[in-house]
Parts: structure tokens; sequence; C-alpha cells
């Protein structure tokens, strides 16, 4: 009979913990911090510079939605995920937010139970090789062995890619980028291939970057893009419209350094909106009038971000292409606020 | 004759749960049982709740779907059209494989370093003392790294071979070529072959394998049999046959008339286009895990035969010496069978560690089953909890079958007593 009573008690605290976890606004605001789950180290992306201060385009993100829902970016703890740890780190509920460079694909959006809010990088899958091997074409790499990340998506387009094209190849797997840079550096592997994005920052931390090629052919389409968990609603919205607004600001030529002239001098409706100068959008989402304008003026506009970290002046130095806004021939479109 | 209660046999009363010795000890055996199995009910309910929670179910399905990946080492055909479960199983095979190759390697390094650390050489004593201190005080992963670093950054790559005047050679009559990628040996080719035997799920054995086994369990049986008859002779005659030529001759001649039949020779690896083919690519991450893991566990199996022998006491090998037998017999017939009873049950745990040590493949890409069912699997289906136990149940598996055979040896070898 105790038992019995026992276990009911635990069995119901175990729902209620359950129930608990799914109000994840509450929870980053009694924490009054953000965890967010990022890259072990990406150049450009995710990294911890020589301070120990994390730097990145996936950094900026999280700093952003902290601004936006906690009034601070540096409100952000930031929790190192690798290729194998990065769901279920989202789903146990350690990281709030997956801002790590992640396709979005059908199975982990259903079958994984996550929520992709949206597409804040629309990347490939790429080879890198070395110029002195000869090879321009990835249609040349028959037989080659490659380097791959393993419990990657390019793992699986990559063998596909070869199957197609009735090529053999050797995989080699590796844990991290790291790994993976030091064994094609050591020759242990013809060609790297992960996103062209990440090909491009890894080149960037080459002693010799021009020793080496990007091939043209890219094999796959990468959306890549933040992740929350799945029900919870309102906490994904808060997430999608963050990102919308980033991408909305670039749109309207709202920038961290015009933002607060333009709170009081734009007569365009949207902008208001936008900066809650009239509309109190803020209020339908859980947050104050003001979310959208400290999110931006955290780290800047969607454009801002993209060139302070991988634009054509870093090192990493990725044109816009895809990623220009759609007025510019680009993908990125953010819904209206209304 | 109605009644039941017999003189010295009281009525039960519930108190005697407690203050009967009779009942007592039954009564605290149900209540921890229940407590347990409570427990286990539990935490079994409490996983099922939080799943529902998270929305996600509890099934092996996934292990039927196509699986999409590719894997460097496979002991059996599998490309990525087939299933995870077929994955899971070339991940086992690929355990398996570096699990028999580490015990036995660590056996022979185990047994030579052990006796050396007691040789009355100063020298080579201290040498293997220094190995056995270095290699048990480190932790294993480190020497994993390392040994696969050193393949990797020292020898060459396979396009170093290339050219008139290459940068790096084969070795043994240009038969093995040592890469940072591989080390490509030559495979056994048949002129003659005479096909395979198919076992179904598209596993074949060749028919020559099966001859050879078949060839030299025969020789081996044919052995025993000359063994017992020179044993008959020397009772009835006192005088022993010479039967060292009749048993050669047994175990080699039909094995050599097999590879003149097939035509069995080697077939050395070239260079074609990126890397060797033609003949077998070793994977360098075969072969520093095997390394790393024969070098660690061979240590500790060091010190264990060390332990075995200095188990037997002085008495054993001077008596011995006294009836005139020489240093080799007295090792062979008086003290090794002595320490064989102190070695054997450490010895199993170690086969063990090596076996559940090999998970540590991933860190230099060699897929094994925690790289198949529990990397590329686990991530790509996003089934956590169905291959981690999956995987415990393989390694549980595997453990159970390493002591079960291990334990029969040792029942074999162990004190009989009369």
């Amino acid at each position: 009979m105790k038992t019995s009573i026992f276990l009911g008690t635990v069995a119901a605290a175990t729902l209620m913990a359950g129930a608990g976890m799914a109000d994840t606004l509450a929870d980053v605001k009694a924490r009054g911090e953000l965890n967010c789950g990022v890259n072990t180290g990406l150049v450009g992306f995710a990294a911890p510079d020589a301070n120990g201060n994390w730097t990145g385009f996936d950094v900026d993100f999280c700093k952003a939605v902290a601004a936006a829902v906690l009034g601070d970016a540096t409100k952000v703890k930031y929790v190192p995920t690798t290729g194998q740890t990065r769901f279920t780190a989202l789903s146990s509920g350690e990281v709030d937010l997956l801002a790590r460079n992640s396709t979005w694909t059908f199975s982990r959006d259903t079958d994984l139970k996550l929520d992709f809010i949206g597409v804040n990088y629309y990347d490939g899958q790429g080879f890198m090789v070395r110029k002195d091997l000869g090879v321009t074409s990835a249609k040349e790499l028959d037989g080659a062995t490659v380097c791959i990340q393993t419990g990657t998506t390019t793992e699986l387009n990559l063998a596909d890619y070869f199957k197609a094209n009735n090529m053999a190849y050797q995989p080699v797997n590796i844990d991290s980028n790291a790994e993976g840079e030091q064994q094609y550096m050591a020759g242990a592997c013809d060609a790297y291939t992960t996103d062209a994005s990440g090909l491009a920052a890894t080149r960037a931390a080459f002693a010799d970057p021009e020793n080496h090629i990007i091939l043209p052919e890219i094999i796959s389409k990468e959306p890549l893009g933040p992740a929350v968990r799945h029900g919870d609603n309102n906490w994904g919205d808060i997430v999608r419209w963050t990102l919308y607004a980033l991408i909305a600001a670039e749109e309207y030529g709202v920038t961290s350094a015009n933002i607060g002239e333009l709170t009081t001098s734009s007569q365009n409706p949207e902008v208001q909106r936008l900066l809650g100068v009239t509309d109190d959008l803020g209020a339908m989402i859980g947050l104050d009038k003001e979310w959208a304008k400290r999110a931006i003026m955290a780290r800047g506009n969607y454009g801002e971000i993209f060139a302070a970290n991988i634009g054509e002046q870093t090192p990493i130095g990725l044109a816009r292409g895809l990623n220009a806004q759609w007025t510019q021939g680009g993908l990125m479109y953010a819904m209206p606020f209304r | 004759m109605t009644d039941m209660s017999a003189p010295g046999n009281p009525p039960f009363r519930p108190s005697m749960l407690i203050y009967d010795r009779r009942y007592r000890s039954m009564t605290f055996q149900v209540i921890v049982f229940i407590l347990v199995m409570a427990l286990a009910w539990w935490l079994v309910n409490n996983t099922i709740r939080n799943l529902a929670a998270l929305g996600k179910d509890f099934n092996f399905g996934f292990l039927w779907q196509r699986a999409g990946y590719d894997i460097p080492q496979t002991p059996i055909p599998y490309t990525s059209d087939d299933t995870h479960f077929r994955a899971a199983m070339v991940g086992l095979l690929n355990t398996l494989i570096v699990s028999i190759l580490g015990c036995i390697a660590a056996t022979f390094v185990g047994i030579i370093a052990g006796v050396a650390r007691l040789s009355n050489n100063w020298l080579i004593a201290r040498l293997m003392t220094v190995y056995v201190e270095a290699f048990r005080n480190v932790p294993l992963l480190l020497w994993i790294l390392i040994v696969f670093a050193i393949f990797t950054e020292v020898m060459p790559p396979p396009n170093a071979f290339r050219g008139d005047d290459p940068a790096a050679s084969m070795i043994l009559f240009d038969h093995v070529a040592l890469t940072n990628r591989y080390t490509a040996i030559p495979t056994l080719a048949m002129t003659n072959d005479p096909g395979s035997l198919d076992l179904g799920a598209r596993i074949t054995i060749s028919w020559a394998t099966i001859a050879f086994v078949v060839v030299l369990i025969g020789g081996w049986i044919v052995r025993r049999m000359i063994g017992a008859w020179a044993q008959r002779v020397q009772d009835q005659t006192g005088s022993r046959p010479t039967t060292w030529w009749m048993s050669l001759a047994v175990m080699t001649v039909p094995s050599l008339l097999l590879i003149w039949f097939f035509g069995l020779h080697f077939e050395a690896p070239e260079l074609r286009g990126f890397n060797f083919a033609g003949g077998l690519n070793v994977q360098n991450g075969l072969v520093a895990l095997w390394l790393a893991l024969t070098l660690y566990t061979g240590a500790f199996i060091a010190e264990i035969v060390r332990a075995g022998i200095l188990a037997v006491s002085r008495g054993q090998s001077e008596a011995a010496f006294a009836l005139g037998l020489r240093p080799g017999r007295t090792m062979n017939l008086v003290i090794l069978p002595q320490a064989l009873r102190v070695i054997i049950p450490p010895l199993i745990s170690q086969y063990l560690n090596l076996t559940k040590n090999s998970s540590l493949a991933i860190a230099v890409g060699y897929m094994d089953i925690k790289g198949t069912l529990g990397g590329t699997t686990l991530n790509q289906t996003g089934r956590e909890l169905e291959a981690i136990l999956l995987m415990m149940g393989v390694y549980l598996v595997l453990s159970l079958i390493i002591s079960a055979g291990m334990n029969i040896f040792n029942s074999r070898v162990k004190l009989k007593e009369r």
C-alpha cells in the first residue's frame, strides 16, 4: 500500500516535471540565462577566441535571442555540442536552443521531435582537395579516400553521391572538425567533405589556404537553421521571430548604428511595428515592446552579423549567394511583422 | 488422528515470520525481492512516461530501415543500401575481429614480458618493468591516439609511392606498403577457384577455406592417434617409437597438396589511382587499436603471469631439478601447470576488459559496434535508448561467452581434489 502511494507520488512528480519543461520562456527567465547549444569549434560560426569568448555567426544569433528575452546579450551559456550529442542535448533540456549549423531534414523535424524555426544559412555539401592532386571536379574522385564527420547528414549525401555516379570511395570516419582537419593535413585522406561554408572556415584556418581548392560541385541542399524542442510553440515563436526580426531589419535598412535614430524618425509603418513604436507585437509572444529592437541592437541585423563573421571581408570570405535578401536575388525572406 | 499440530510444531502465527528462525530468512528475502522489483518497475515506468512526454515511442523498427552510410571495413558484404541491422552486424564483426586479435597478441606479449620480468638478466628485467609501468599507468585512450598519430604523421601517403623515383617504397619484396591510411598487404588468390558456399544473407564461405579447416582438424586427430599409438608401444615394449616426422607429415602434406591443387598464391597490392588496390588494405585504425589494446592489456597480463609463477613455491622447482629434469621441462611440466591455476581467473577479466575497451575504437575512426549502431545509426535515427540498450546487450552477451569459455578452460587446469 505504502509502496503504491510512493510510486504514485513519483509518477505524478515525473509528469509535472515533464509539464514544467514545456514552458521554456519561464525557465529561461527564471534562470536569467539562455542555454545555447553551439559547435565545439568552427571558426566563423561558433568558436571561442583567444580569451575564451565565444564568437561567430551562430553565437551572434544566441546573443540576439538572449537580448530579446532577457534584455542582455551577454546572458548566454554556450554549450559546445558535437555532431553526435547535439540533438540529445536539445531534447533532454540541456539547451534551450540549438544554433549549431544543423541541417533541417524531414526526419529530424518529425521523428527526432525537433522544430527547426527557419533557415539562417543556405548551404550545400562540397569537397576540398589539395591543389597538387590535380583534381578539378568531384567526378574525378573515383577510388579516393574521403574524410567525413560521422553522425552528420553529409555522411549520407556522400554515400548517395558516389553511388549515383557509380564511383567507389574509402570513407575515413572522424569525430570532429578538428580531427578531420588534422587527418586531411597529414594526407590521410585525399578529400575532406562537409558543408561548403564549413570547408571555407576550415581552409581559412590553414597555414597555406592557397594550396587547397574547394571543388565546384555542391552535392546536396543543406539548409542550416536553429532548432528548438517540439511541443513548446510559444518558445518556438520567439526564436523564429527573432530570426525574422534580424532578416527584416536588413531588408528595411535598420542597422545597429541607426536603430536609435530610426525609432524616432522612421515613417515606415513596418519598421515602426518592428521596433515597437506603434503596435505591441511583443505582448503576443510574452515579451515586451522592444524585444526586436534589443535583438537587432545586440549584434546588428542579419547582414551585419553575416559580414562580421563569415562575409567577404573576413578570412572565411563567403559571398552572400543564396543568403542574400530576396530583393537582391537571394532566399532570405522575413514574414511580415503585422 | 485429526490433530494436525504434532508435538513441537506450534500453530502458525504471523509473528513467527520475524521471530522464528525457520521463516525469518524467507521473510527478508521476499521483502527484498519485492523492493527490488518495485525499483525496477519504477525505473521502467519512469522511462516510458518521460519518453511519452517527449512524444517518443520505444521500438526497434529502425533496424530494418535503409542505413544509407558506408563503412570502411566490411567483413561481410555491405553497401549503403543495406539495413541498420546489417550495419550493426558489420560493427559487431569488427568488434570481434579486434578483440580476438587483441586477446591473442596480448597473451603472447604478457607471457613474454611476465617471464622476462623475472629474468636474472638485470637489463631485461628492468626494461620489462619500465614497459609494464608505462603502459599500466597511462590511460588507454591516450595510447590509442598516440599510436594512431604516429601512423598518420610518420608514414608516407599512398601517392608518395608513385613515379619513377618515388619518395617511399614497398617493403618485403614489393609486397607490403605502409601508408598513413592503411597497410596494404597481399591477398591470397586462387587460380583454381572452387567457388563458395552460400550461407544466405549474402554471406559466403569459400570451399577452399572449408577444405583447409577440414584437413587441419583431420590432421590434428590423426596426430593424436599417432601419439596414443606411440604411448601404447612405449607401455608394452618400454621404448617409444620416433613419431615427429609422422606428425609433421600429417600436419603439412595434405595442406601443401591443397595449396598446389587450388593454385594458391599471393597477389601483391599495386597503386591504382588514389589508392592501393588488388591487395588487402588493413586500416590504420584497426592496426593502431590492435597495437594499443595489445600493449596495454599485455602489461596487465605480464603482472598476472609474474604473480602466477611466483606463487609456485621454490621447493617445487628445486625438487624437479633434484629429480634430474631440465629447466625447460621443469617449466612445462611442473611450474606452468601450477601457475596456470593462479593465472587463469584474473586472465578472464583481462580478456573481458580488452573486449569492452575496444569500444574506444571510434577515436581512431574504426567502425566497431559503437561506431555503427551506437554512432552513425543512433545519430541518423535518433533512437538513443534502443541503440544503447542493444549495445549493452551485445557487450553483455560477448562478455558472458568469453567468461563461459574461459571458465571451462579454468575447470580443466584447476586443482583436482580427490
